[in-house]
């Protein structure tokens, strides 16, 4: 391999990928290096897979209700756990393969193994140390193997992995994180979720779906800690409403193992202890990147908290050494990993892309109901020492909301009074995390909220709740 | 490589300006000399002429865009052999000529094949790196009008050189492209009454609202300044002028006649006051200046400008060399002008500079007023109407007409016993009319 590269991705994941496939589009000649499976985390353990089960549990809660609907299902809805998993395995697999097939579209080719930093410009790659998680998708043909490449240019896009908590190590069987809480061998009665973050809160609903006694614990005093405290609230009282049991200014002191499952004691806000019993333990903390192993202390790139150092475009403080995506830092996010890596191989280019923007980062939790986010909460706008305009509007005044039968939910808007700029954007209810982008696109184009007054939301859709939450900020709402 | 069109600076103060209308569409055949646009400025309409041959291939600036920024590129033409379709600004050769130019509307007053004929102006490009639109966003727009702040003097940096907040937070900060340069000289109190204030004291229903044209806010821009930041003082005398009418009556009479009985020229009163005005400017040279900021201009010529009415404004085209000018020739021109200047024709260079100016209400029976110097120059003088009045001569009291004019002086040019000497060299012209036939 005489070659060299301009870019040398490593880690095929949502950002890594994208970033090849761009860096491809701009002609450069790109390969990937990966140990485990294209599409990363996201595709195979996160994001994807999740959604997969959480659809199943959605439409089970849908069965289980079905004569809310005027609909009659005779016997008993149940489930087959592993045909379940297998629905979500197999959509990950189809995803994993055609990430594969992008790849080769574009001419990127694809190292297996485990890479290196040698040098400025080398990377080596080597058989993978790494068990991976099973079940595996394939490896994929027509991979170039292990040995030493030379690039002009590498991205290290090595994502992140959970964050372990002492005393609540995964065991990989009564204490999990997201890896085997995606792949239970049987549904859990009882089930005690640590951390209640957006994996935290998605396990908690999925498994409660599915019948499970669930306990959600927070050690900050209110779950969903980087959401609008408003929609957390509404969220808390939602989830305490379908039986999720939450213990927030709590944390884990310890957990014992015994034939039944777990034993944890935990102390509360007050300093009171108490004991909790389950079967299960999810350890949902949040997650840390890899940046082990890569030999980023001897070319003297800088770290900070786990997380690579870099300026808006990628750039690490060593020249031709870049880094996207979770492993540089948060929020720790597939869109986010995706956009850095296009920003960061646009400059590689001679682009000139903007520097990303962590305020118009949307965020997305698929609990039920979903909560979706972008921009400044209403606590970060008023700190930040803007006047505001807050507009509100519920979804019992939307009529799509209640055909649909999800009259729950918020459309929160967050302006500054001084100029109309919108700030931010929080909503929790049916759908949400398909109608944030809306805001997201509104804010990037800068609109006040004039534009947003003036535009036509069409009817019926849960999407007026965004219109009259604009007005509502305005003292305009009609349809309150 | 293909060629940009770019907005002509039709006057050298010219920022920005309007474009109304395209006269060729996108794969049009143009000629050297074609007129492909028209633009407006707040004084004028002018037309733009193609100075090469090819294809139009792109209108990157639509008609009825206002304010678009001088040599900004307003079209592509594409040359022989290229594919007018697949043109972008950014291909085109950052060097290639600038090829609009304004060229004198009417066909009959300059040859269109004259690219470079005198009367024409060419842009000459500047940076060709600015971006090529005044795209603002929403919020850049708000905090722009928020700021006083002129758009047209920021650079964008978001998509397409779009300008979004950041560029005007920018602008802000550095202190630069606040407000319009006329603004720039003297920053003017804020309004106490706001637009929506004013509103409120009529019927919802009682009134019509129109937006300001171009026009109307070069005038309301432009004395603003001159009444903030020129000194004026003013001086009124009054003249006997029998004698000039009865000269004007004589020499209209003895105007040569075309054949179908035109005459050749015929006078106003008002073509004699200028030539008046003129002649005196030249008596008192040290009234015929301009003032700048560390100099004054004495001029050996007199430019005189005589406001014109026309339809919702004014506009003030300037004899050059009047002092020169037979009477019949200023009265030609004028003619020609106010013909001209109510299409919103004129050129500018036809209305532009100047050193004093006549305005002239006599017609409506104005018996006397002052009027606001038009920068840059440096008087002004207000004419009222004639009036048949009792005057005493030699103790005896006789009949007689008598004009009364006011001069507006800007003090920093002209001081008060130089203007009274120019007001007293103009009666002198004016009660001996046979020297403004020149001798």
């Amino acid at each position: 391999m005489a070659s060299v590269y301009d870019v040398i991705v490593i880690g095929g994941g949502p950002g890594g990928y994208v970033a090849a496939i761009r860096a491809a589009q701009l002609g450069l000649k790109t390969a990937v290096v990966e140990r485990e499976h294209l599409g990363g985390i996201c595709l195979n353990w996160g994001c994807i897979p999740t959604k997969a089960l959480l659809r199943s549990a959605e439409i089970f809660h849908f069965a289980q209700h079905a004569k809310d609907y005027g609909l009659r299902i005779e016997g008993k809805v149940g489930y087959d756990t592993e045909a379940v998993k297998d629905r979500s395995r197999k959509i990950s697999a189809q995803l994993n393969a055609g990430v594969g097939f992008l790849l080769k579209k574009n001419k990127v080719d694809v190292i297996w193994g485990e890479a290196q930093l040698a040098k400025p410009g080398e990377v080596k790659v080597a058989k993978s140390s790494k068990p991976a998680h099973q079940p595996q998708a394939a490896v994929p043909k027509g991979i170039l193997g292990e040995g030493t490449y030379q690039a002009k240019h590498i991205v290290v896009a090595t994502g992140a992995r959970p964050r372990l908590l002492p005393g609540l190590e995964p065991d990989g069987k009564l204490i999990w994180t997201y890896f085997e809480a995606m792949m239970p061998d049987a549904m859990p009665k009882s089930l005690i979720v640590v951390g209640s973050g957006a994996i935290g809160v998605e396990f908690a609903s999925f498994y409660r779906d599915f019948g499970a006694d669930v306990t959600l614990i927070e050690v900050l005093p209110r779950i969903l800690p980087a959401e609008d405290a408003e929609i957390a609230g509404l969220a808390h009282k939602r989830f305490e409403k379908r039986g999720i049991k939450i213990l927030t200014g709590t944390k884990i002191v310890k957990a014992e193992k015994s034939a039944e499952g777990i034993v944890a004691t935990a102390e509360a806000a007050d300093g009171k202890s108490l004991q909790l019993k389950a079967e299960r333990l999810i350890s949902a903390v949040g997650v840390t990147g890899n940046i082990e192993n890569l030999g980023l202390e001897n070319l003297g790139v800088k770290t900070e908290r786990g997380t690579i150092v870099t300026d808006g475009f990628g750039r690490t403080n060593v020249a031709g050494i870049y880094a996207i995506g979770d492993v540089a830092g948060p929020p720790m996010l597939a869109h986010k990993a995706e956009h850095e890596g296009v920003i960061c191989v646009e400059a590689i280019a001679g682009g000139h892309p903007h520097p990303l923007d962590r305020d118009m980062i949307p965020g997305c939790t698929y609990c039920n109901p979903q909560i979706a986010s972008v921009g400044l909460t209403e606590e970060k706008a008023k700190a930040a020492g803007y006047k505001l305009k807050v507009g509100r509007f519920p979804f019992i005044g939307n009529g799509k909301a209640i055909a649909l039968g999800e009259p729950e939910g918020l459309t929160k808007t967050i302006f500054d009074a001084a100029t109309g700029r919108l700030l931010g954007a929080h909503m929790i209810g049916a759908e949400v995390t398909e109608l944030i982008q809306g805001f997201v696109v509104a804010m990037n184009c800068e609109t006040t909220e004039a534009e947003l007054i003036n535009t036509i939301f069409p009817h019926p859709t849960l999407s007026e709740t965004m219109h009259e939450s604009v007005l509502d900020a305005y003292g305009r709402a009609i349809h309150i | 490589m293909s060629i940009k069109v770019l907005m002509p600076a039709l006057s050298p103060t010219m920022e920005k300006g309007n474009l109304t209308r395209w006269l060729k569409a996108e794969g049009d055949t143009v000629k050297s000399g074609d007129v492909i646009a028209e633009i407006e400025t707040d004084k004028a309409t002018m037309e733009v002429e193609a100075a090469d041959e090819g294809t139009l291939g792109k209108i990157l600036v639509p008609a009825g865009t206002n304010d678009v920024p001088v040599n900004e590129i307003i079209a592509l033409i594409a040359e022989e052999g290229e594919d007018p379709t697949s043109l972008t600004a950014g291909a085109s050769a950052p060097a290639a000529p600038a090829i609009a130019s304004a060229a004198p509307p009417a066909a009959a007053s300059a040859p269109p094949s004259a690219a470079a004929s005198p009367g024409n102006i060419v842009a000459f490009p500047q940076s060709t790196e600015k971006p090529a639109r005044r795209f603002a966003s929403p919020l850049a727009r708000r905090l722009a009008t928020q700021n006083k702040l002129d758009l047209a003097l920021v650079t964008g940096s978001g998509p397409h050189g779009r300008i979004v907040a950041a560029d005007v937070n920018a602008a802000l900060a550095a202190g630069t492209a606040k407000a319009a340069p006329a603004a720039a000289v003297a920053p003017l109190p804020k309004p106490t009454l706001t637009d929506a204030i004013v509103k409120q004291y009529f019927a919802p229903d009682s009134f019509d609202e129109v937006p300001h044209e171009a026009m109307r806010k070069a005038i309301a821009r432009r004395l603003v300044e001159a009444k903030t930041t020129i000194p004026h003082f003013y001086l009124t005398i009054e003249c006997e002028i029998d004698a000039l009418l009865k000269l004007r009556g004589e020499l209209n009479g003895a105007a040569p006649k075309a054949k179908d009985g035109t005459p050749a020229y015929k006078l106003s009163v008002n073509d004699m006051i200028v030539k008046a005005l003129a002649l005196a400017l030249i008596d008192v040279p040290n009234a015929n200046v301009t003032f700048l900021e560390n100099t004054m201009l004495k001029h050996h010529h007199a430019d005189v400008a005589v406001a014109v009415a026309i339809p919702d404004g004014l506009i003030t085209p300037v004899l050059k060399r009047a002092d020169l000018m037979p009477l019949s020739v200023i009265s030609n021109t004028m003619k020609d002008y106010a013909a001209r200047a109510k299409q919103r024709r004129l050129k500018p260079q036809e209305y532009e500079g100047g050193v004093s100016a006549v305005s002239n209400l006599g017609m409506f029976g104005i018996k006397e007023f002052s009027a606001i110097i038009n920068p840059p120059q440096s008087s002004i003088l207000a004419v009222g109407a004639g009036e048949a009045r009792p005057v005493v001569r030699k103790g005896e009291i006789v009949p007689a007409t008598l004009l009364g004019v006011t001069l507006s002086c800007d003090h920093r040019a002209v001081d008060g016993a130089t203007g009274a000497e120019l007001l007293a060299a103009f009666k002198h012209h004016i009660e001996t009319p046979l020297t403004l036939l020149g001798i």
